[in-house]
């Protein structure tokens, strides 16, 4: 090999080397500049009350609250909607044009900005179904964000649930509903979970999908009785709260207190998906 | 009909009610976008919309030109994934063709992580380190010119920045898994042909992992055009030519710092301007389906 060949093939080695590197300091120094910035805020006062003059205190207790229920309510109707989406696709439908424009529209749907769901919750949900900025609308709006996630995720599971099951199923005299129900879904139910905990992700992320429906709030549900009536008032997410502190409220103490609570929960969730994968990972039970 | 036919149909209904939810909803997000996006169209005219080069929106004779605000979209893009792929692309060679499996498990874990970290984040990490830094440029470059409006150091600079990190993980993920899927026998080949690691890895793994790369790219640049909320935060608030030191406001950071207290027409060109990155995110997906069919070929 010539010697400027092999200089040349000295810088491009430093060079990938170099850009590996960049992923690894740049995940080490947000972790590390979040936790030296942030870690003095978050105490228990912090995570169990709401920030309020009157008590003295400092705490996003309501958007911790806000968050957990849009998980719960967009994911108790996207789930089945995913799923089922997934086992049409997978179990019914005979390729053709329809399931070329259903895929197509999933998608599409994945790739719409979270911003463009955030103007059509407002507009859609929050607007023409009156429903104003509550968590109920940031929710649907969510809604359409993962369905894509869980349905491509629920799709490959079943994808690799072997055919002889199938046969095994039907020659045993058993209907379809009842082979997807009994036999499919349970063998897929690791891409499920894993689809399942990636939205989950993605909305505990999500800021400005909600901006503009589940707006601010930063109320706590106040007794059981209001849980339910809840779901029309309006609820910052901790992200959304984020936003706000870090801009018009110009609180930054409050900021980064929220972002090293987010980047922890980010954390459990990855180690999560990471566990998941690795107990049903098919490879590695031979 | 028996029972037992009927529940098979109820349930082959209920399935597909499922999958053409999907369809119903990017139908009606269209609908929505086209709806309330055109009238201001009309109303403000479409050329004075679209290449007005003055956003006055509540001046006593209101100007609505969202120019440059569709400028800096394409401008902020574009330069972010001219600094985030190069970078992406040599992480994937890395990843895919020269870690060992240890160091390659830490990299690839810290991309993962990267891509799951709210982009708020980003944007308020951005806010303390990147303006603060560019401010000290900025004072230095424009040290005693007047016509240079200063900006503390929120700039498109910083966005470019910001975006360049944010889409590192789509590219390096997806081109990652396509060269990983090249197959060994064309690496065998050319390594024996006596071409070097290096040689092996651009001149053959690279083309042949081409169409994945290139969805990679493209799946780069839409998440770059989306990205609200982090610029928001990094990028000024004036809407100015897109340059390097100016701050300007982009297709989505105009919409998420407007839209709470727009009203009448003002309101109505936010939805324009929504309506303008919903149809340059369509053209992504376009592309994205050509790429992902010449793939397959």
């Amino acid at each position: 090999m010539s010697k400027s060949r092999k200089i040349k093939e000295i810088i491009l080695y430093g060079l990938i080397y170099i850009c590996a590197a960049v992923a690894v300091v740049l995940l080490v120094g947000i972790i590390g500049y979040v936790l030296a910035k942030g870690l003095k805020s978050v105490n228990l006062e912090f995570l169990t009350t709401v920030t309020s003059v009157l008590h003295g205190t400092v705490g996003i207790a309501g958007n911790i609250v806000n968050t957990i229920y849009i998980i719960v309510i967009t994911m108790l109707i996207a789930t089945p909607i995913g799923v089922g989406s997934a086992v049409y696709l997978n179990e019914y439908a005979k390729p053709g044009r329809l399931v070329t424009i259903i895929e197509f529209a999933t998608e599409t749907l994945s790739g719409i900005p979270s911003i463009i769901f955030g103007l059509f919750g407002m507009m859609f949900f929050g607007q023409t179904m009156g429903l104003g900025y509550s968590l109920l609308t940031g929710s649907l709006t969510l809604i359409l964000m993962v369905l894509p996630l869980i349905t491509r995720n629920t799709q490959e599971a079943l994808k690799t649930v072997p055919d002889s099951y199938r046969n095994g199923a039907i020659g045993l005299g058993a209907g379809k509903w009842h082979t997807i129900r009994t036999i499919l879904l349970p063998s897929a139910m690791p891409g499920i979970i894993t689809g399942v905990i990636l939205a989950v992700g993605r909305i505990v992320g999500e800021s400005a999908a909600l901006l503009f429906t589940a707006g601010s709030g930063k109320a706590l549900i106040n007794g059981l009785s209001n849980l339910f009536p809840k779901m029309f008032q309006s609820g910052g997410s901790m992200t959304v709260q984020l936003y706000l502190s870090a801009t018009s409220e110009g609180d930054f103490d409050t900021a980064f207190g929220i972002a090293v609570t987010l980047l922890v929960i980010v954390f459990l969730i990855n180690l999560g998906t990471k566990a998941l994968a690795k107990k049903f990972d098919v490879t590695q039970l031979k | 009909m028996n029972k037992k036919a009927i529940i098979e149909k109820t349930a082959q209904i209920i399935f597909l009610v499922c999958a053409v939810i999907a369809i119903l909803a990017v139908c009606s997000i269209t609908f929505y976008m086209i709806m309330k996006g055109t009238p201001a169209l009309k109303e403000v005219g479409v050329l004075d919309l679209l290449f007005g080069r003055i956003w006055k929106p509540t001046a006593g004779e209101p100007s609505f030109g969202i120019f440059y605000i569709i400028l800096a979209s394409i401008v902020g893009t574009a330069m972010a994934v001219l600094l985030g792929v190069p970078v992406g692309l040599l992480t994937a060679v890395f990843l895919s063709e020269l870690s060992s499996k240890k160091i390659g498990k830490i990299v690839s874990g810290a991309v993962e992580l990267l891509a799951a970290i709210p982009s708020v984040i980003y944007g308020l990490i951005g806010m303390m380190i990147l303006n603060p830094f560019m401010y000290m440029l900025e004072k230095k470059i424009f040290e005693g010119s007047s016509t240079h409006q200063f900006t503390g150091g929120a700039n498109l600079l910083s966005a470019i920045i910001v975006l360049a990190v944010m889409i590192l993980p789509t590219v390096i993920s997806v081109s990652t898994s396509s060269m990983r899927a090249v197959t060994d026998s064309l690496r065998s080949a050319s390594l024996a042909l006596g071409a070097t690691k290096l040689q092996t890895i651009f001149k053959v793994v690279i083309p042949a992992a081409k169409s994945g790369i290139l969805t990679g790219i493209v799946l780069g640049i839409g998440r770059a055009l989306g990205e609200a909320m982090a610029i928001n935060m990094v990028a000024g608030g004036a809407v100015n030519i897109p340059l390097p030191f100016n701050s300007v406001r982009t297709l989505t950071t105009q919409i998420v710092s407007e839209m709470g207290y727009a009203s009448g027409t003002h309101r109505q060109v936010l939805f324009t301007v929504g309506l303008v990155l919903y149809v340059f995110i369509m053209l992504i997906n376009l592309i994205l389906l050509k790429v992902r069919k010449g793939g397959d070929e």
